[in-house]
């Protein structure tokens, strides 16, 4: 007969439920989490809601108007172009998130594969990809994203790449550490003792384990990654006009700051509330997925 | 022909201090359906010799510098990784002494206990399923589907044993090397893994290799014993001659020193002086420093076993000369 509190009827809370269940009581995690969600939902559909409920796209020009401080037609001001600054907030956070996302994406990939190559194979390659590594971090990103633009021009993609280029390096650190402190433990001796082979342990076994780093830490590299955008941008490498991405509003307005303020309270606002949402988001999660405090 | 003979296995560790030799000619015998127990204190060697068998060992640091182990026909240490893999988990199985660490955190008992089935042989996943369920029943595990869907963090210690024990038998191997597997649990789930892993050998009439430095336990469970102090063999018997006829000082030591409940108030035996290091060169038996009978001969010639009665070997000089008192 089982004791009575092993709950035998009821079906087994998986690690995912469970995290799930703890991210949930936290509040500013959910806050995050929310207002992540409605931001990128509002600007994924900046097309429909420009064209049906503004009125303005992002790129239409009234020379004459020139900028105007938030009124009923446009809600939140024009810009010096007079064109509405609404349509371009959205269109630009559309921009800086598929930067943020992308840019994470790139740099999980590169740096999740690296890391757990170097810290699985150990001995001589990892040393021979850390020192790789090491020497990356050595060059200036700044430097190093100018001369990107010299020799190739300037467009979004190369945006991604040089961004992705800089980030994937300390994901792959991280992921490392952690690939040679799980490769110590016995059940993965335990899966060589089982005749597998080594790809299958390394991606089958130690890699789960290490999901809840990985998520946490792509949650913090995806607003450092906008904010790397908005700094380009900033200084006229990033985003080309009539195109926008907060940054380049930021940047915008910051040269208009005592005129129409408007002009750079509103994208800074939507990129500082981003920023927050997503670090609130990546705490809560790291709490959450974090399964030594809270069980065995 | 035994299903598992090594000959003459050495191997050593490359550390920082020199080379540390763990494994110095060790030679024995496994037939197929046999328990052999492997005894000795910590440092003795009796794990690493498994490891090596296993190809479990640490690389770069760790060298096998000589010997066979030859399991049906083939050398296991002269295998390369890819045909060893066809051994492991397959025809040799291992398991570990630990089990609240030899398991995956993150995925459930269903799925590593499938793991092996679905690599070595050709079954769906179904199938596989079936099998594991019914191993899970068959290893005393109450209301195996549900707890298949667990997560091995929801069992306790002598639970996930069980479940090391059935993934490691799923494949029905031939050889079941057991690295000390009831050293973490406590006295009563012991006597209840040890009681399961003798109807297991029963059921499917795998030989066992149980490593062990608890004497009560290798007494009751294998056939024969084999004892190991400095990475070399000292003696190996059957498990009623070693125990009832020991032929070598440093078993009758071991045996002094184990703690017996009937006899009170009087202080336990222990071996004067401490393991010899395994960095320095040691000539002669390991043991002699430490040893009541030893004489001067012992520091120089080389311990080697030789049969002393039937079936009966001892690595001890003197005992291999005359009668001592033991």
């Amino acid at each position: 007969m089982p004791p009575p509190d092993l709950h035998l009827d009821e079906k087994s809370a998986s690690f995912w439920q469970d995290a799930w269940h703890r991210l949930r009581k936290n509040r500013l995690a959910m806050f995050g989490l929310v207002v992540v969600a409605v931001l990128a939902l509002l600007c994924g559909l900046a097309g429909p809601i420009c064209g049906h409920i503004i009125g303005f796209s992002y790129e239409q020009q009234n020379l004459a108007l020139g900028p105007v401080g938030p009124n009923h037609v446009h809600w939140l001001g024009t810009d010096r172009m007079g064109r509405d600054m609404l349509a371009r907030l959205l269109y630009g956070g559309r921009i800086s998130l598929m930067v943020g996302l992308l840019a994470t994406v790139v740099s999980l990939f590169i740096g999740v594969t690296y890391g757990a190559v170097s810290g699985f194979a150990g001995g001589n390659v990892d040393m021979v990809l850390m020192r790789c590594v090491d020497i990356l971090y050595a060059l200036p990103f700044t430097i190093f994203v100018i001369l990107l633009m010299v020799f190739f021009g300037q467009n979004i993609i190369l945006l991604f790449v040089a961004i992705g280029a800089v980030q994937w390096l300390t994901m792959a650190r991280i992921v490392r550490g952690q690939v040679m402190a799980i490769k110590q433990q016995e059940f993965v001796e335990a899966a060589r003792a089982l005749g597998l082979r080594r790809r299958r342990i390394l991606f089958r076994h130690i890699l789960p384990n290490l999901l809840g780093p990985i998520i946490v830490y792509a949650t913090l590299t995806v607003p450092e990654v906008m904010l790397l955008e908005a700094f380009l941008s900033f200084l006229g490498l990033g985003v080309q006009p009539p195109h926008s991405s907060w940054g380049v509003l930021i940047k915008e307005g910051a040269e208009m700051m005592e005129e129409s303020p408007w002009m750079l309270i509103y994208p800074a606002a939507a990129m500082a509330l981003t920023l927050f949402s997503l670090n609130f988001l990546g705490d809560g999660l790291r709490d959450a997925l974090d399964t030594r405090g809270s069980k065995e | 022909m035994p299903l598992l003979t090594v000959n003459h296995l050495r191997m050593s560790f490359q550390t920082r201090a020199g080379t540390a030799r763990a494994v110095q000619d060790v030679s024995f015998q496994i037939e197929r359906g046999e328990t052999l127990g492997l005894v000795g204190e910590s440092g003795s060697g009796k794990s690493v010799t498994c490891y090596s068998i296993m190809g479990l060992l640490p690389r770069p640091q760790a060298r096998i510098e000589g010997g066979q182990a030859i399991f049906d026909g083939a050398d296991l240490l002269a295998l390369p990784p890819r045909e060893l893999n066809r051994y492991r988990g397959r025809r040799i199985s291992m398991i570990f002494q630990d089990p609240m660490t030899s398991l995956n955190p993150y995925s459930r008992i269903e799925t590593q206990l499938m793991e092996p089935l679905l690599i070595h042989e050709k079954i769906t996943r179904a199938a596989a399923r079936r099998r594991a369920l019914d191993m899970l029943s068959a290893v005393g595990l109450p209301d195996p589907s549900a707890r298949a869907r667990m997560y091995p963090h929801e069992f306790s210690g002598g639970m996930r044993q069980r479940v090391m024990i059935a993934m490691a038998l799923i494949t029905k191997p031939d050889l079941l090397i057991a690295d000390e597997p009831t050293t973490a649990l406590d006295v009563t789930v012991q006597a209840q893994i040890l009681e399961l892993m003798k109807r297991m050998r029963q059921e499917l009439g795998m030989a066992i290799l149980l490593i062990s430095h608890d004497l009560g336990v290798v007494s009751g469970f294998c056939d024969r014993v084999m004892v190991m102090y400095a990475g070399r063999v000292m003696e190996s018997a059957r498990t009623a001659d070693l125990f009832y006829n020991t032929r070598h000082p440093y078993t009758r030591a071991l045996q002094k020193s184990t703690p017996a409940l009937q006899v009170k108030g009087r202080e336990l035996y222990t071996i004067a002086g401490a393991p010899p290091d395994l960095l320095q060169p040691l000539p002669g038996c390991p043991f002699a420093p430490r040893c009541e009978f030893a004489i001067e001969a012992c520091a120089r010639a080389e311990a080697i076993p030789v049969e002393v009665a039937p079936g009966h070997d001892s690595a001890c000089l003197r005992v291999q000369k005359e009668n001592l008192p033991l």
